[in-house]
């Protein structure tokens, strides 16, 4: 296999891992965001939280192994972007901690404010999380002020601007949406009911973003479309996307939450791939000169360790989707409290 | 203070949280492991009662490894990025490996032993207790390799590469096993291992002796100091060999640092003395009040008395590391394994003669063991650490070629300024703390409240049970759980 094709290949696992993260914790993140406006009371808040009590964790772990994968199939794009986003990803850090906690030690102990402080802590965290990938997306997307040796020259305040955090609140809306469908097929009664009402709203408030950052990235970022260019065929992609996009409103009406839940993952896979034809071949573009940008080529691993690691993600990734798939299958249906529950 | 000092501040902080979790999770789990199967061998509720338990301790203690993990797997990039773009074809690898192999393992496996209990039967139960805490034991050996890689590096090479018109220096593998099966790798990872397996059976051990000091939950108490004692007296004892094993290679692989551990500045061609204790002083380069054993260093180290041990005055001035930091943790590290070694004898001693539950004093021994097998695993690998400065990555000899190491001082990041450091450890000194108080006051509250008796935990089961089946049977599926459940969920 040649140096190119296997740069190609680990791009596209990249994409792979970024897809599985998204669908997956932006259901879970997507339901910490609509915790407080869904449940009223303290059993019904313990149903959200437990919905995707048993799947946070294992879902987690998609960007746990795309920050491995990334280290050591692009070690350049790794060091460079994660120093340059040192706040704004230690903050994310801090969120994914913070959710992780809350749902651990919410329920441990009887007393409303003590669930008060960690339900707060639940939202919070939940929505920072998702508004922080969101305009990380962004920023990766319209390039950042990256000096020579791969240095990032700019601050925070630099990442902050209007464009990633539209990318943002996207991100925020979308994983909303996600989480809304996620958990009207997961619960019942009276609260499904509510849940259905939040769908419609989430729903165009996430059009809404779509078509907004769509122009915003149109505009800010002319780039992003010389792939589509170059490859007319790509088209299929945002084609694709907006087809899924329209399809979640059908579904739910047609009564097929599950379908609309899948549409809604191919939303977030059609967003996933246009953002890897937007950026590719490069990782980040550089704002200050073209040539200190970080590409698929000056960011890559050896051949040899690229190579070794197909031979990992070969072995390991049937693997890793045999058992999700049974533990999704083992905690199928209603959410329902038991004793093991949070 | 500058960016050096602070950024490894915030490593050594951020790691040193982390590693409170990880090894209990690697030894519980096996202490749990153990009473699943004495569970499905003799289906004895008491060790089903037990099993539960222990799973509710094991949930929170994963959930906070986890947590404070993901800040591992990122820092790396945030603020160590030379060092990344350096090693990232060697360690990002093992990482990988760890997420792919393991992590998703233990993730996966863990819903169904925290959430399961009432959705599978007891052999499918059992067998994802043994995929979590094989999860747990692959993600040591990946994150161990990657580390012992970077103490005594194989399988690579130096590469210079071109980036913009600059000269860039990685290593790259050149052979993967020799890269995983470094000289250090097995030792190291065996000593790591042993010394979490240690911690779960003093872990078990401990909250067994409280109830058996405090006559409650009897039962439980005795079955699973059965397990945990005679466990801690196999492991520990295991872990003082492994740890010799380890501590003579390190004559071989990093004579640096094994002269710094024992405080030995001066070569001599007579055979040195062990010291004991003792305040060492790199400035003067003595020992203040030693305690010294003559010729047992170079016993210890060679097994005869004529090979002499290098000492730090042959190694280069600026390559030296610190030297009272290492050679008191690891003094530290051999008191307490040693002490814990007596324990947990003396333990086994009179449990076999069936009269532990007279001697109080053992008892309160045990119950604070726990806390010394954390502090023996923290500074285990504070000497390994700072024993191994200044070097991020040694220097080494590959087929009689001299390779490159990479300085500390080398792999920062460079655009990351003190001022982002201090504000990170700020932020992180705030939420760890409270994190730690939450953890001991969640973790005592389960221990203060115990396992569940074999009735109650029947009688939560049976009305489980019904309730499921009410609602089969309402087929309206809203007949939402009774308030029960409320007070159920410890």
């Amino acid at each position: 296999m040649s140096y190119e094709l296997l740069t190609f290949i680990w791009f596209l696992l990249l994409g792979v891992l970024l897809i599985g993260y998204s669908v997956l914790d932006g259901f879970d993140l997507g339901v910490g965001i609509l915790h407080p406006f869904v449940a009223k009371d303290d059993r019904e808040r313990r149903l959200v939280m437990n919905s995707i009590g048993p799947l946070w964790d294992g879902n987690e772990v998609w960007l746990v192994t795309f920050g491995g994968a990334l280290f050591a199939a692009f070690p350049n794009a790794y060091a460079t972007v994660f120093s340059s986003f040192y706040e704004a990803f230690h903050l994310l850090l801090a969120c994914l901690i913070g959710r992780a906690v809350s749902l651990e030690f919410r329920s441990k102990v009887h007393s409303p404010s003590w669930r008060r402080v960690w339900d707060v802590g639940f939202f919070v965290s939940s929505f920072v999380a998702a508004l922080l990938l969101g305009v990380a997306g962004g920023n990766v997307l319209a390039g950042m002020k990256l000096g020579p040796d791969f240095l990032y020259a700019g601050s925070l305040l630099d990442q902050l601007y209007w464009y990633p955090l539209l990318v943002g609140l996207l991100t925020v809306s979308l994983f909303a949406m996600h989480g809304a469908i996620f958990l009207y097929m997961k619960t019942e009664g009276e609260l499904q009911q509510r849940v259905q009402k939040r769908i419609t709203k989430l729903f165009l408030a996430f059009a809404a973003m779509y078509v907004i950052v769509t122009i915003a990235t149109w505009i800010h970022v002319p780039h992003a479309t010389d792939n589509l260019k170059r490859y007319p065929v790509l088209w299929i992609v945002p084609i694709a996307n907006a087809l899924a996009v329209l399809n979640i409103p059908r579904a739910m009406h047609l009564g097929r939450p599950g379908y609309a839940f899948f549409s809604s993952a191919m939303v977030i896979l059609a967003l996933a791939l246009l953002f890897a034809v937007a950026i590719f071949p490069n990782f980040v573009i550089s704002t200050i000169d073209p040539a200190f940008g970080v590409t698929l080529e000056n960011a890559r691993s050896s051949a040899g360790t690229l190579r070794n690691m197909l031979i990992i993600a070969v072995i390991g990734i049937p693997c890793v989707l045999s058992y999700t798939v049974v533990i999704y299958w083992i905690f199928r249906g209603k959410v329902k409290l038991d004793p093991a529950s949070y | 203070m500058d960016v050096e000092l602070l950024s490894r501040l915030q490593f050594a902080g951020t790691i040193m949280f982390h590693y409170l979790f990880p090894p209990l999770s690697i030894g519980l789990g096996l202490q749990l492991f153990l009473c699943e199967i004495a569970y499905n061998w003799t289906k004895n509720p008491v060790w089903e009662s037990a099993a539960r338990f222990w799973t509710r301790i094991f949930a929170v203690n994963f959930a906070m490894g986890v947590a404070s993990g993901i800040v591992m797997e990122f820092e790396f990039g945030t603020n160590w990025a030379a060092y990344s773009r350096f090693v990232g074809d060697v360690f990002g690898s093992a990482l990988a490996a760890e997420g792919i192999f393991a992590f998703f393992l233990e993730s996966g496996f863990l819903a169904v032993l925290v959430f399961g209990w009432d959705r599978v039967g007891p052999k499918f139960h059992l067998f994802s207790t043994a995929m979590v805490f094989f999860g747990s034991v692959f993600s040591a050996v990946w994150i161990v390799v990657a580390n012992s890689w970077q103490q005594t590096p194989a399988g690579y090479k130096i590469v210079w590469q071109t980036i913009q018109d600059k000269q860039v220096p990685r290593a790259e593998v050149t052979d993967f096993w020799a890269m995983l099966f470094n000289p250090s790798s097995v030792d190291r990872l065996t000593h790591t291992v042993l010394g979490a397996f240690v911690l779960g059976a003093f872990f078990v051990a401990s909250v067994s002796a409280y109830y058996l000091l405090k006559n409650r939950h009897l039962d439980f108490a005795k079955k699973c100091l059965a397990i945990s004692l005679p466990s801690a007296l196999l492991f520990s004892t295991l872990s003082a060999i492994s740890g010799h094993g380890s501590a003579q290679k390190l004559a071989v692989t990093q004579p640096a640092k094994l002269a710094a551990i024992e405080a030995h500045f001066h070569s001599a061609d007579q055979p040195t003395g062990l010291t004991l204790f003792g305040w060492p002083d790199a400035e003067s380069e003595t020992v203040h009040f030693d305690i010294k054993i003559p010729y047992l260093l170079t016993f210890m180290v060679h097994n005869d008395l004529s090979t002499p041990v290098a000492g730090l005055d042959q190694i280069p001035l600026n390559d030296r590391p610190p030297v009272w930091i290492p050679f008191q943790m690891f003094h530290l590290m051999v008191g307490l394994g040693t002490a814990m070694i007596g324990l947990s004898f003396l333990a086994v001693f009179f449990q076999i003669r069936g009269s532990l539950a007279n001697y109080p004093w053992l008892l309160w021994g045990i119950i604070f063991s726990p806390v010394a097998a954390m502090i023996a695993n923290q500074a285990g690998w504070i000497t390994a650490e700072v024993g191994r400065q200044p070097w991020i990555v040694y220097p080494s000899v590959q087929n009689g070629v001299a390779m490159m190491g990479l300085r500390t001082s080398e792999g920062l990041s460079e655009s990351v300024v003190a001022s982002q450091v201090a504000s990170s450890i700020a932020m992180f000194a705030v939420i760890y703390s409270l994190l730690f108080a939450v953890w001991i006051f969640v973790l005592n509250a389960k221990i203060k409240h115990g396992p569940d008796s074999v009735e109650e935990m029947e009688q939560l089961k049976k009305e489980h049970r019904d309730e499921s089946m009410r609602e089969a049977i309402s087929d309206s599926g809203r007949s939402y759980g009774g308030s029960m459940l409320e007070d159920t969920g410890k």
